[in-house]
C-alpha cells in the first residue's frame, strides 16, 4: 500500500499553520507563517511544508483546511471547523486528553473530549479579550516581543492588577501602569494574570477535567499557563508542536476520511 | 373563513402576512378618522384594547422590521446622537430614533396619543415609555408585572395587575371615548384564546420527523400573534396554517427545502439584521429548527377567570423565574426531540441573556445535548460576527454528528 499524505491547513486569524502527515502517524513537515487568512500567509505556509518534503499538493491524497481562512482554500477536499481539529490533533499527541484548552489569535475555546471524539465545547463572546491578539497588543504597548513576553513575566515579583476585560480598556490601563512607571516585568504577570483568569471562566463552564492540554500559540506563554494552572487548580500539558495543534488534527481527519474511502 | 370553491386558495402565509399589513393599515385609517391611536407593548394584554375596538401599533415589532430592511444601524446612531446609550435595548433605540424622526423608508407607523407599557418584558421598557409620553406628552399607561422569581404566580400579584387593568380601562375610556362592554370582552377572550390555541397547535408542528416547517418561519408568522390577537382573522389564518403543515405533516413535506439532518433549539430573540446569515449555515447544514420558546411566547392560554388571564401574562420568557425558564426551554427540546441547541448571547436584552449561561447548563445536563453561544443583537448590527457564527454552528454540526454516529454504533 502506497504511502498515504495529508495535508493539514490551519488558516487562523493571525498566523498560518500546515502540517503534512504520512500514513497519519509521521509528521513528514510543519510550518508557520505570522500572518493569517487573506493574506500571503496560507499560500506561503502550505508552499513550504510541500517543499520541505519534496512533494507537491498533487501528491497529496487528501488535504483538509481549518480555521476562519477554511473557505478560500480552493485546494481543499474538506473543511472542518478548527474546534474538531484541536480535539483530533490533542489527542493524537495525548491519548488521554479529555480537556483541551485553546487560545488562539482571536479566540479562545475549551474542548471537552470523550473517547477522543469532541463531545462539547465553549468559546469566548466576540470581545478579543483572553486570547492571543490581546497578548499582542500589550506587547506592542509595552514594546516586548510576543515570544519574549513568559520570560519578562517570570522575573515579576510583584505583579499589577489589569483588571479590565477589553482589550482597549486594559491598553489604557497598561499605559497608565507605565506612566506612573510601573516594572514592565510586574505590568506583563497582570497581563498573563489577566488572560488567564479570563480563560479560566470558559474551563469552569465546561470542566477541567484530566488531563488538561493546551494548545495554540499562546500555549507557548509559559506564563499564561501557569497562571491558568493555578486558577483551575489543575496541571496543564503542552506539546511542543502546540502551536501546530489545529493543523495537526486537520492532516489526521484528513487521513481518517482516506481510511473511511478506502 | 369563506372562500369560492372554484378559487385557488389562498395560503395561510399570505393570509398572515396580509393580517400583520392590515394592522397598521388599521391604525393608519383610525388616524386619519381622528381617533386616537397608541404604541402598545409586545405582551400587553392586546384584549384591553381589542375590547374597547382602539387600534395601537407595536414598536418592538415596528424595530424588528426596521433592522430586517437593514435599517437598524442608521436608526441607532440617530438614538445615540441624541444621548441615548448603546447599551440600551436596540428596540428602545430604533424606536426612539423613529419617534424623534416621525417617518422613516422602511417601515412607517401613526405617532402615538398615548403609549401602553407593560413590563412583563423588561424593565427597559419603562424608562423607554416614560421617554416616548414626555417627549411627546402623551399619556402614559403601564401595567406593572413584578418580576417572580418563583415558579408559580401568587394571587397577589394577579390581583394587583388586574386592579391594574381595570384602571387602564377608566384611563383608556378617558382617552379615546370609546367604552367599555362586558360582553365584547368575552368575545375577545375567546378570539384570543381560539387564536393562541391555533398558533400553538401550528408551531407544534415541529414535534413531526421530519417538521413540516422550517423553524425560521415563526419568526415570520409571529408578528400576527403579536399585534391581531385577538381578531378572528387571526384565529382563521393560523387554523389554516396549522391544517396546512398537518396535510404536510401527512404527506411528509416542509417548507424546508433539503434533508432535515439535525434538529435545534434556537434560542432567544431572531438576530433580525442577519436573518439570511444566521439561517444560511444552519441550511448549508441540514439543521432544522424545531423548537423555539420566543415565538411561541405569543400563544396566552387561559381560562374565564380574569386573574387566569393574567397569570398568562405573567408567563412571558422575560417575567418568570430561572426554574420556569428552563423548563420551558428542556420541555419544548424534549418534545420537539432537539439535537442540539443555538443559543443567542442578545446584547440588546441583557434580561433574556443574562440567564443563559445557567438555562445553557441545564438544557446540557438534561438533555444531553451539545450546545453553542454566538453573540449578536436583536436589532443592533454592529454586535454580530458572521465568521464567529459560522465557526460555531460548523463545530455544533461536527459534535452532532459524532453523536448521531455514536447513537447507531
Amino acid at each position: 500500500m502506497p504511502v498515504l499524505l495529508t495535508l493539514g491547513a490551519d488558516l487562523g486569524s493571525t498566523a498560518s499553520k500546515c502540517v503534512i502527515m504520512q500514513d497519519g502517524r509521521k509528521i513528514a513537515a510543519q510550518t508557520t507563517i505570522p500572518v493569517g487568512a487573506g493574506t500571503s500567509g496560507p499560500s506561503r505556509a502550505i508552499a513550504e511544508s510541500l517543499a520541505a518534503c519534496g512533494k507537491n499538493l498533487a501528491d497529496m491524497h487528501m488535504v483538509c483546511a481549518t480555521g476562519y481562512g477554511r473557505h478560500s482554500m480552493t485546494d481543499a477536499h474538506m473543511e472542518v471547523s478548527e474546534l474538531s481539529c484541536h480535539a483530533r490533533g490533542a489527542f493524537f499527541l495525548f491519548p488521554k486528553a479529555r480537556t483541551v484548552i485553546d487560545i488562539g489569535g482571536q479566540d479562545a475555546k475549551v474542548l471537552r473530549l470523550s473517547g477522543g471524539r469532541l463531545n462539547n465545547f465553549v468559546m469566548n463572546d466576540k470581545c478579543a479579550a483572553g486570547t492571543g491578539r490581546f497578548l499582542e497588543v500589550m506587547a506592542k504597548v509595552l514594546e516586548v516581543e510576543t515570544a519574549d513576553l513568559a520570560e519578562w513575566g517570570a522575573q515579576s515579583t510583584a505583579p499589577v492588577s489589569i483588571s479590565s476585560t477589553c482589550t482597549v480598556f486594559a491598553e489604557s490601563e497598561v499605559i497608565s501602569h507605565l506612566a506612573v512607571a510601573a516594572d514592565r516585568r510586574d505590568i506583563i504577570a497582570g497581563i498573563h494574570k489577566s488572560v488567564a483568569h479570563r480563560v479560566a471562566g470558559l474551563v469552569r463552564r465546561v470542566g477541567a477535567e484530566p488531563l488538561v492540554i493546551m494548545t495554540g500559540g499562546v500555549a507557548r506563554n509559559a506564563g499564561v499557563r501557569l497562571e491558568l494552572e493555578a486558577a483551575i487548580a489543575t496541571p496543564i500539558s503542552v506539546s511542543p508542536l502546540a502551536q501546530f495543534n489545529g493543523a495537526l488534527g486537520a492532516a489526521l481527519l484528513a487521513h481518517d476520511r482516506l481510511l473511511q474511502q478506502l | 373563513m369563506s372562500q369560492n370553491p372554484q378559487e385557488t386558495p389562498v395560503p395561510a402565509k399570505t393570509l398572515l402576512a396580509n393580517l400583520a399589513a392590515n394592522a397598521y393599515s388599521d391604525a393608519w385609517e383610525a388616524k386619519k378618522r381622528g381617533e386616537k391611536v397608541g404604541w402598545c407593548a409586545s405582551n400587553f394584554p392586546q384584549e384591553l384594547t381589542t375590547t374597547l375596538g382602539v387600534k395601537v401599533v407595536y414598536p418592538e415589532n415596528q424595530a424588528a422590521a426596521i433592522a430586517a430592511k437593514g435599517g437598524g444601524l442608521g436608526h441607532c446612531e440617530h438614538a445615540e446622537g441624541l444621548g441615548y446609550s448603546n447599551d440600551i435595548c436596540a428596540y428602545a433605540r430604533i424606536n426612539l430614533a423613529f419617534m424623534d424622526r416621525q417617518s422613516c423608508e422602511e417601515m412607517n407607523m401613526p405617532m402615538p396619543d398615548f403609549v401602553l407599557c407593560c413590563n412583563n418584558i423588561c424593565n427597559c421598557m419603562i424608562k423607554w415609555y416614560e421617554s416616548i409620553s414626555r417627549e411627546l406628552n402623551i399619556p402614559f399607561i403601564l401595567l406593572d408585572v413584578p418580576y417572580n422569581s418563583e415558579f408559580e404566580t401568587d394571587d397577589d400579584t394577579l390581583e394587583y395587575m388586574w386592579a391594574q387593568f381595570q384602571y387602564a380601562v377608566k384611563q383608556l375610556e378617558e382617552i379615546t371615548g370609546k367604552k367599555w362592554s362586558e360582553k365584547r370582552f368575552k368575545e375577545v377572550r375567546d378570539i384570543s384564546l381560539r387564536t393562541s390555541r391555533a398558533w400553538l397547535k401550528a408551531a407544534g408542528y415541529c414535534q413531526c420527523e421530519p417538521s413540516p416547517l422550517n423553524g425560521f418561519d415563526l419568526f415570520n408568522h409571529m408578528a400576527v400573534a403579536v399585534c391581531a390577537r385577538g381578531t378572528v382573522e387571526a384565529a382563521e389564518a393560523f387554523e389554516k396554517l396549522a391544517e396546512e403543515y398537518a396535510q404536510a405533516a401527512k404527506e411528509g413535506a416542509s417548507t424546508y427545502k433539503g434533508e432535515q439532518k439535525f434538529r435545534i433549539l434556537f434560542e432567544g430573540i431572531a438576530c433580525w439584521p442577519y436573518l439570511r446569515a444566521t439561517s444560511a449555515p444552519l441550511k448549508e447544514n441540514g439543521v432544522n429548527v424545531t423548537a423555539t420558546v420566543y415565538a411561541t411566547a405569543f400563544g396566552f392560554l387561559y381560562d374565564d377567570n380574569p386573574l387566569s388571564m393574567m397569570r398568562a401574562y405573567t408567563h412571558v420568557p422575560n417575567a418568570i423565574s430561572v426554574e420556569r425558564a428552563a423548563r420551558m426551554r428542556i420541555d419544548v427540546g424534549r418534545r420537539n426531540k432537539i439535537d442540539g441547541a443555538v443559543i443567542h448571547n442578545n446584547r440588546s436584552c441583557k434580561l433574556w441573556s443574562g440567564i443563559m449561561p445557567e438555562i445553557d447548563r441545564r438544557i446540557q445536563a438534561e438533555l444531553k445535548i451539545p450546545t453553542v453561544t454566538f453573540d449578536g443583537d436583536q436589532a443592533d448590527p454592529r454586535n454580530f460576527s458572521e465568521e464567529q457564527y459560522k465557526t460555531r454552528i460548523q463545530a455544533l454540526v461536527e459534535v452532532m454528528t459524532e453523536n448521531k454516529k455514536g447513537k447507531k454504533q
